[in-house]
């Protein structure tokens, strides 16, 4: 095969890169800089914030109770076309749902007896 | 249209079945009793893991099909190499278990995290479809960024694993990239495909070679993606940054595993799936293999720290195994498992005297602070120097063995200059191995110090590699035999 | 009324050079794992753009299982970050450099 088929595929690389950087670039360079105070506060739904989140910290466990919220949420994600196919599926479908819910289940198992889920020590 | 059951038949991944049921169990096990009892019998739950798995990967040595709507392969080469990775394996919990003892951070995860990295390794040696690869190659580099900050106490330890994982994510976005790119061009992401679905291979087979414009740049991505994994040049960057930053133990394990399954991907996808292909990607991956042959050489020889210079030497291995890549031959392939089999035990090896001769905490880990080992641990200084010499290529070495079957290979395939470049970095990689003997043997122990507690898992780990290494290197047939056994993929019929 | 599928294709291209941009340009780890984040969704675009030409649901399968791998590496990655940050206050990768390249 001869280089010269690549040429369109190496200008799609050039163009692409070249806007990612142009719009960077111009974006940090011609955008407005005027911070107001109102600005600086973090974004609750146009609620005044009651905590300054910039300094103030959050306690631990709140982040790792988010993660764990991330990593079991998303899981559901193989339940829905599940339940839309159910009635193809029939039993087949329903062994395997259950297999992968024990697996989910031991993990499940194994962050409570780690002590993952307790909020006060 | 009305649903078929697809056939489950589980004998292809029944390795990587056992050593995740008992990475649960070691995980939950491990919450139930206190650090003391712990330390006994989480390593005996994982080895009776890894047993299992050996146990299943040997029954089906032999069968050659495709399995769960072909998605996975069960065939000789990925038999081949999840035997080698259940080893690997095996030795990096015997040894972990004395490290962990030694620096009192013994906790079930490292068990469990090993024994996931491992199943995950193992589905990339016979995932048959490119989404397969893509979960299997992340299963086992999530549980790496874990391991490689394991010690979390550690600055070094932190800073390692957030390097790790940035570039990790980055590289595997590419190679995320390409599977998209394969889809588009194909319309499936199986790797061999048949008359009624369609397949990599079988589209190759078929399509004239106009239509494969974006299939080349799929696998562009794809050597990104896979070239991270085996750290290979300019790949590589995260290489000295993690080895440095893990514990020992693992550190050996992601270069001998991590390896071994980032090649087992390369081989079956280029090798066999885009071998039709092999005219667009040999020029790339020759131009990665002397690159990669070259800097890893020439950067080990200006390192202080052994953990940096074997990391390194690890990314100059890299282009050594790449050379029977290359090759496209059965020679190649088998010469590059033996390679990534011996290279695993002898770096394995090495990595376990590393980690025993670094004291609590890993804090003599210098080159100066080698000096005269030999006057003081004898024995570890010996096994020692037998590693380096196998790393280095020497005779009576598995390592000599590993480089002439691949060299030889790629003389087969006509690519000559390749090896003559292999050659030369061989020669100043020979350098830097035996300046850290020099330090060993021909310079005196600054002041006395403290002994350092030798523990029994531990000195079994190095006693076992070192006889590993020299068996191999006197009697290579049966294992070179055992390759070539396993150089058949999965072809169609 | 339908669209033509390179616009799709040319956005995640575009999406995915932001992403690759970004990722060599930011300093700080949590913004450089953002656009890592856009790279996935970039190729997320890729997926289901392709499944729709080849009419086959693959892509669109692919696609749940790349959403929950990018889920897992997220928590991870996080996890890390955060290590890091309770012990030196700061989350930006030129801090962190007692390892040198």
């Amino acid at each position: 095969m001869t280089l010269g088929a690549y040429l369109p595929i190496l200008f799609l690389v050039i163009l692409s890169t070249a806007f990612a950087v142009l719009s960077i670039v111009a974006a940090s360079k011609l955008s407005p800089r005027n911070w107001t105070a109102a600005k600086r506060t973090a974004y609750e739904s146009g609620i005044v914030p009651e905590h300054d989140i910039e300094r103030e910290r959050f306690p631990v466990k709140f982040y790792l109770v988010a993660m764990l919220f991330i990593i079991f949420d998303i899981e559901t994600v193989f339940l829905y076309p599940w339940a839309v196919a159910f009635e193809d599926l029939k039993l087949f479908g329903l062994i395997e749902m259950l297999a992968f819910i024990a697996i989910l289940l031991a993990a499940y198992v194994y962050v409570w007896r780690r002590g993952g889920l307790e909020w006060a020590e | 249209m009305p649903f078929v059951p697809p056939e489950i038949r589980l004998a292809g991944i029944a390795p990587e079945m056992a050593l995740v049921v008992s990475a649960f169990v070691v995980l939950i096990a491990g919450t139930f009793a206190r650090s003391r009892v712990n330390r006994v019998y989480l390593p005996a739950l994982a080895t009776i893991g890894f047993g299992a798995s050996i146990y299943f990967a040997v029954s089906v040595w032999g069968e050659n099909e495709l399995q769960l709507s072909d998605m996975i392969a069960l065939d000789g080469f990925a038999t081949f190499c999840k035997i080698s990775l259940a080893v690997f394996g095996l030795l990096t919990v015997w040894l972990g278990s004395d490290y962990l003892t030694r620096d009192g951070i013994e906790e079930p995860e490292f068990y469990g995290l090993v024994l996931l990295a491992v199943a995950g390794m193992m589905l990339m040696a016979s995932a048959a479809d490119l989404i397969v690869i893509f979960l299997a190659l992340e299963t086992f580099s999530i549980a790496l960024y874990v391991l490689v900050g394991y010690r979390r106490r550690s600055i070094e330890g932190q800073e390692s694993a957030m390097k790790y994982f940035l570039l990790g994510a980055f590289s595997s976005s590419f190679f995320l990239l390409g599977i998209a790119l394969a889809y588009g061009a194909v319309g499936s992401t199986n790797l061999y495909g048949n008359s009624e679905n369609p397949g990599l291979a079988q589209f190759l087979s078929e399509s004239a070679s106009e239509a494969t414009g974006v299939l080349v740049l799929a696998t562009g991505f794809l050597v990104v993606g896979l070239g991270f994994k085996i750290a290979a040049v300019p790949f590589h960057m995260w290489t000295p940054d993690a080895y440095q930053g893990a514990p020992s133990p693992i550190t050996g394990f992601m270069a001998a595993g991590s390896k071994l399954a980032g090649f087992a991907a390369l081989l079956r996808l280029f090798d066999a799936s885009l071998f039709a292909l092999r005219w667009e990607w040999r020029p790339l991956l020759i131009g990665i293999a002397v690159a990669t042959m070259i800097a890893g050489s020439v950067l080990a020889v200006v390192q202080e720290d052994i953990k940096r210079m074997l990391a390194y030497s690890s990314i100059a291995h890299a282009g050594f195994v790449l050379t029977g890549v290359i090759a496209t031959n059965d020679r190649g392939i088998s010469g590059s498992l033996f390679y990534l089999a011996t290279y695993g035990i002898a770096v394995l090896g090495g990595f376990a005297v590393v980690s025993i001769l670094g004291g609590k905490d890993e804090h003599r880990v210098r080159l100066v602070d080698y000096k005269g080992a030999f006057y003081e641990h004898p024995a570890l200084a010996g096994a020692l120097t037998l590693f380096l010499l196998s790393l280095a290529g020497v005779p009576v070495t598995s390592g000599f063995v590993g480089k002439l079957v691949v060299f030889g290979a790629a003389i087969e395939a006509g690519y000559s200059w390749v090896v003559v470049i292999g050659m030369l970095t061989s020669a100043i990689a020979a350098f830097f191995y035996l300046r850290v003997l020099v330090v060993m043997y021909m310079q005196e122990p600054d002041e006395s110090r403290p002994p350092i507690p030798v523990g029994r898992a531990a000195s079994t780990v190095v006693a076992l590699t070192a006889v590993a290494t020299i068996i191999l290197g006197l009697f290579w047939s049966p294992l070179i035999g055992a390759a070539e056994d396993a150089t058949f993929f999965f072809v169609g019929g | 009324m339908s669209i033509d599928p390179s616009y799709y294709l040319a956005l995640a291209g575009l999406m995915f050079a932001i992403g690759v941009v970004g990722t060599l340009t930011r300093r700080n780890a949590i913004v450089i794992f953002m656009f890592i984040e856009l790279m996935l969704n970039a190729v997320n675009l890729i997926f289901v753009t392709f499944a729709r030409m080849w009419g086959n649901v693959d892509g669109q399968v692919l696609v749940f299982f790349v959403l929950v791998v990018a889920a897992a590496e997220a928590v991870v990655g996080l996890a890390i970050i955060l290590v890091i940050a309770r012990r030196r206050e700061t989350s930006n990768v030129d801090d962190i450099s007692m390892l040198k390249w």
